[in-house]
């Protein structure tokens, strides 16, 4: 069986639970979650069983399609996020069921699997075009889940904006795709690579083209100054789906940043230099648009909305270290490891906020207030989930921060260590703001009640934290499945 | 796994048995007990261990990365000995002396515990800082929920601590990752304290380079040593924070500081630690400890602020070690710092049982109390005596070494005297200290008279502990004697860390 069978099956089964939802409105939700995260989990052990060799696509396939360490990683990632978002969206059935119509939300069940097909495709793109097309399966599935929860108000305004620009960045990246066609005469990242280094492509026509392409993709990650929609339609729709949003749209995102970036950049690029400069300079400011504003965030979820657009900073951050020779990781393989250790973390805080949000109360730091009193579990859980944020020692998070720290210094880049070190210094402000609240006394006696913990929230919650410890203390399998050859070995290959 | 992994481990699981509902006096006591045995047991063994060429014993490592090359490696050499020695006898008695409180007294007990031994048996700079920086927090939390003085006061004096020490580490943090880059020499990473001593004994930095990130080190450790004039947070801090707290922060983990500068700064940067500037700036910061601090505490007129400040004020002999820099001042420095941790130790487990009972410690209102409590007052005695370095017990020795390391002008492991052969900035700065010892007799003995002697006040009543409750402070005494009559035995331990092998290299 080969990979893309997989991706295949998953495409089509999300298609059957959707006619399945439409034709047999009386099967109860629990059912098709239950389908739903079975065709992920059951994709998931045929992607970890199949064979990873190129030769074992079908011969159409092979022309567009690549796998690489770098494919390999992001379709499993793509797969665990889609499981862990279907098995959010089951905890917050009781919340989408009232703001659904008819209390019925198959649908979001159902495009979480196309979801994952439209970012596994992605994953092994080899050329702009197949880039394009999965994308927009992507975002065209992101319209309808943003706006899923009809009967919220705030989330039909956050399924506009999210439409609207959207649409708009749509635009912006096929114009960009149409000038890097003409400047290069290519549209696979191959070729790109290849006119980039040729000294008698256009320099200005491909910084031209560059432009509306980081344009284009910078809406899709959050990247400044083209993230002005993220902290509205986080806020707006509704929490599994601004997990999956804040997770695995934007490691969508980034792999195909990377594979752009890699072939615009390449060694002996003519617009090397001015790219990594415009990257440098927008993560900076990404940085700093994202974790300021969250200083002052009394909404939990509006804050981790900023605080996305600040890792979204320093991964892009990562990306512009294309020369370090420190680590066994490539930049591409500093984003997806920065990116792995950030699936468990914001997770597991969304799903604290969700399981708050569930018992009735809001969304706002006070409603954490005592947490600790109500269910000593979910306070530890999320005490290790935003010390990992913030990017503490022995905890996931810390590593990710300190490969973009230590590939900064080496480039010598103090203007940009400048703003991540302020970046991160707010995080550790905004994050421990939270925990402090959680420890607090609860004032209010009344609201002091226990706080119910269903059996699979609670397994979710250990799970996820045991994850970020582990990978705190013991990150050399992640390490290795990026790098599976160290460098030295690469370059004695050479 | 090997037993220094163990030593670590067990009060961080026993800190998590606890907080999941186990019995939480029994727990505690249990882990310290074992910890206790376990470093008594390797520090017996120590002489007889195999070691490597740094004189570590006990090395064990597990991998954690390969490039930057991180790894959770454990090892002792003879400072860490003594100051793994010094973090569980304080334990014990800290623990044990816990009466009646929450439990969470025991988790944050048993939580800076392993930080401490995490930080002081790391071959690792990466896990070395991250054990520190875990073992700050229930300090943090334990001095704003639970400290002395009303609530407002607890919060300020939290977030006071909280903000210097952050700040202090970040500094150090700052440093740290500069010596790990300047070593990589733009290639891989490492974070083992081995590979960066081989490093620098084979291609050492620029003097030029050196001094700055000495002396950022300098301030980032000293601020977590309350490092004249970065010292302000302590005394509050130390008075505020609950008894078993105040016993192991000022006993063991503000040791922290002393012990990374004597481990890591010195022996990578050892042109920094004597390029003049930087000499003549340690010597100024630590005369300020010395005798700015000792005129403060001379004029302090509750028991619990004067044991605070006194506890800044001897940090200047510590460093007063350090800035000699010889191997018989150094030496004395170590032994220093594990009497200094034992004495204070007591003398803070003395001054919380006084609080608890007698409700006030101001001086004007104590008196005659030895009549009461004969026990705490021979007792305390021997805290006081120790603290001002009387002879016979553990301080003496260490005083005296730092004092001679300071005009012993041929050593080997002094490289650049400052002022060959005369009597220079670190001469009058030892003389100060010498004074300084007057000052430290004077307010100790003042403090002794004040609340044992005299007529009692009416109103007044403490008694002495029960036969249990007198254990701690009866091992605590016994180490301060025996340490002070046979100093040979932590010298013993010490003989091959500043030793024949180290003059070699340099």
């Amino acid at each position: 069986m080969s990979v893309f069978t997989i991706e295949v099956f998953l495409a089509l089964a999300g298609m059957v639970l959707l006619l399945v939802e439409a034709f047999f409105p009386k099967i109860p939700f629990k059912t098709l979650g239950g389908a739903a995260i079975g065709s992920a989990v059951l994709a998931f052990v045929l992607y970890l069983g199949c064979s990873k060799e190129t030769s074992s696509l079908p011969g159409f396939v092979s022309a567009w399609h690549q796998l690489d360490t770098l494919a390999l990683f992001y379709k499993g990632f793509a797969l665990v996020t889609t499981i862990l978002v279907l098995w959010l969206l089951l905890i917050c059935a009781p919340y989408l069921k009232r703001f659904t119509v008819d209390g019925k939300f198959g649908e979001m069940l159902a495009l979480p699997l196309i979801v994952c097909a439209g970012m596994m495709w992605m994953a092994s793109a080899k050329d702009l075009v197949t880039v394009f097309v999965s994308l927009e399966l992507v975002t065209v599935s992101f319209y309808v889940l943003v706006s899923a929860t009809r009967k919220s108000v705030v989330s039909l305004e956050a399924g506009v904006k999210y439409l609207i620009l959207g649409a708009l960045s749509t635009g912006i990246l096929v114009f960009g795709i149409a000038w890097i066609y003409g400047a290069t005469g290519s549209l696979s990242f191959e070729g790109i690579a290849a006119a980039c280094t040729q000294t008698g492509s256009n320099k200005t026509a491909l910084l031209f083209a560059t432009a509306f392409l980081l344009a284009g993709m910078g809406f899709k990650v959050a990247m400044a100054p083209f993230q002005m929609w993220v902290p509205d339609v986080y806020q707006g729709t509704s929490i599994p789906v601004t997990t999956f949003l804040s997770v695995g749209s934007k490691a969508a995102g980034f792999i195909v940043l990377t594979r752009l970036i890699d072939a615009l950049t390449v060694q002996g690029s003519l617009i090397r230099s001015e790219v990594v400069l415009i990257l440098v300079g927008l993560g900076s400011i990404t940085v700093l648009v994202g974790s300021l504003p969250a200083i002052f965030q009394t909404s939990v979820k509006r804050m981790l909305a900023y605080s996305s657009i600040s890792h979204a900073g320093f991964l892009v951050l990562a990306l512009a270290c294309r020369d370090s020779v420190r680590f066994d990781l490539s930049a591409g393989g500093i984003v997806a490891f920065y990116l792995a250790t950030y699936l468990p973390m914001t997770v597991l805080g969304f799903l604290g906020l969700a399981i708050v949000r569930l018992q009735g109360q809001g969304e706002e730091i006070q409603d954490f207030t005592g947490l600790a009193k109500r269910s000593p579990l979910l306070a530890t859980m999320l005490t290790i989930a935003f010390a990992s944020l913030a990017g503490l020692p022995l905890t996931a998070g810390f590593l990710g921060k300190m490969f973009v720290f230590v590939g900064m210094v080496d480039q010598g880049w103090w203007v940009a260590i400048t703003c991540a070190v302020i970046g991160a210094a707010a995080g550790f402000y905004y994050y421990f703001r939270i925990i402090l609240a959680m420890f607090s006394p609860e004032p209010n006696e009344a609201k002091g009640s226990a706080l119910q913990l269903g059996a699979s929230a609670r397994i979710l919650c250990v799970a996820l934290g045991l994850v970020i410890l582990i990978l705190g203390v013991y990150p050399r399998p992640l390490q290795k499945l990026l790098a599976p050859a160290p460098i030295a070995a690469q370059q004695a290959a050479k | 796994m090997s037993l220094l992994e163990i030593v670590i481990l067990l009060p961080l699981l026993a800190a998590i048995a606890i907080a999941s509902g186990a019995q939480a006096r029994i727990t505690a006591v249990t882990a310290s007990v074992i910890n206790l045995a376990i470093v008594i047991w390797l520090a017996l063994g120590f002489g007889a261990a195999s070691r490597d060429a740094d004189g570590y014993a006990y090395v064990f490592k597990r991998i954690m990365l390969d490039n930057p090359s991180i790894g959770f490696g454990v090892g002792a050499d003879g400072v860490a000995m003594v100051m793994a020695l010094l973090t569980v006898l304080v334990t014990f008695a800290a623990i044990w002396q816990i009466v009646d409180k929450p439990a969470s007294y025991y988790t944050a007990s048993l939580l800076i515990s392993a930080g401490a031994l995490g930080a002081f048996l790391s071959t690792d700079l990466f896990f070395l800082y991250a054990f520190h920086e875990l073992a700050l927090i229930p300090t943090f939390l334990m001095i704003g929920l639970y400290g002395h003085g009303d609530a407002a006061h607890r919060r300020a004096v939290a977030w006071k601590t909280t903000i210097y020490l952050g700040a202090g580490s970040l500094v150090l943090l700052a440093g740290l990752a500069w010596l790990v880059l300047e070593y990589s020499g733009g290639g891989r990473l490492t974070f083992d304290l081995m590979a960066l001593r081989a490093q620098a004994a084979s291609a050492p930095l620029d003097a030029a380079k050196q001094a700055p990130i000495f002396f950022i080190l300098l301030v980032g450790f000293g601020t977590l040593v309350s490092l004249f004039p970065f010292h302000s947070w302590a005394a509050p801090a130390y008075a505020t924070a609950p008894t078993p707290i105040a016993m192991l922060h000022s006993g063991v983990l503000k040791k922290f500081g002393l012990f990374g500068l004597i481990r890591i700064a010195l022996p990578l940067l050892p042109a920094g630690a004597t390029t003049p500037w930087v000499q003549q700036a340690l010597i100024w910061m630590l005369v300020g400890n010395i005798l700015v601090m000792g005129f403060v505490t001379l004029n302090q007129n509750r028991l619990d602020d004067l044991l605070a400040n006194s506890s800044v004020m001897h940090m200047g002999y510590l460093f007063l070690g350090i800035a000699a820099g010889t191997q018989v001042a150094l030496n004395g420095t170590v032994l220093l710092m594990f009497a200094h941790g034992i004495s204070i130790a007591l003398l803070f487990a003395l001054c919380g049982r006084m609080r608890n009972q007698l409700g006030t410690l101001e001086f004007s209102k104590l008196g005659g109390l030895a009549s009461h409590a004969p026990f705490i007052a021979v007792i305390f005695a021997f805290g006081a005596f120790a603290s001002i370095g009387l002879p016979g017990l553990a301080n003496f020795a260490g005083e005296l070494m730092i004092f001679i390391g300071c005009f012993q002008f041929a050593d080997p492991l002094k490289h650049a005297v400052l002022d060959a052969g005369g009597f220079g900035p670190l001469q009058w700065a030892a003389v100060a200290g010498l004074w300084g010892v007057v000052i430290s007799a004077v307010y100790m003995l003042r403090a002794w008279r004040k609340i044992f002697q005299g007529s009692a006040t009416s109103g007044l009543f403490m008694s002495d502990p029960l036969r249990g409750q007198r254990l701690p402070l009866l091992v605590l005494t016994i180490v301060l004697l025996v340490c002070g009559c046979f100093p040979g035995i932590l010298l013993g331990l010490l003989k091959a860390a500043f030793g024949a092998a180290k003059v070699a290299a340099l």
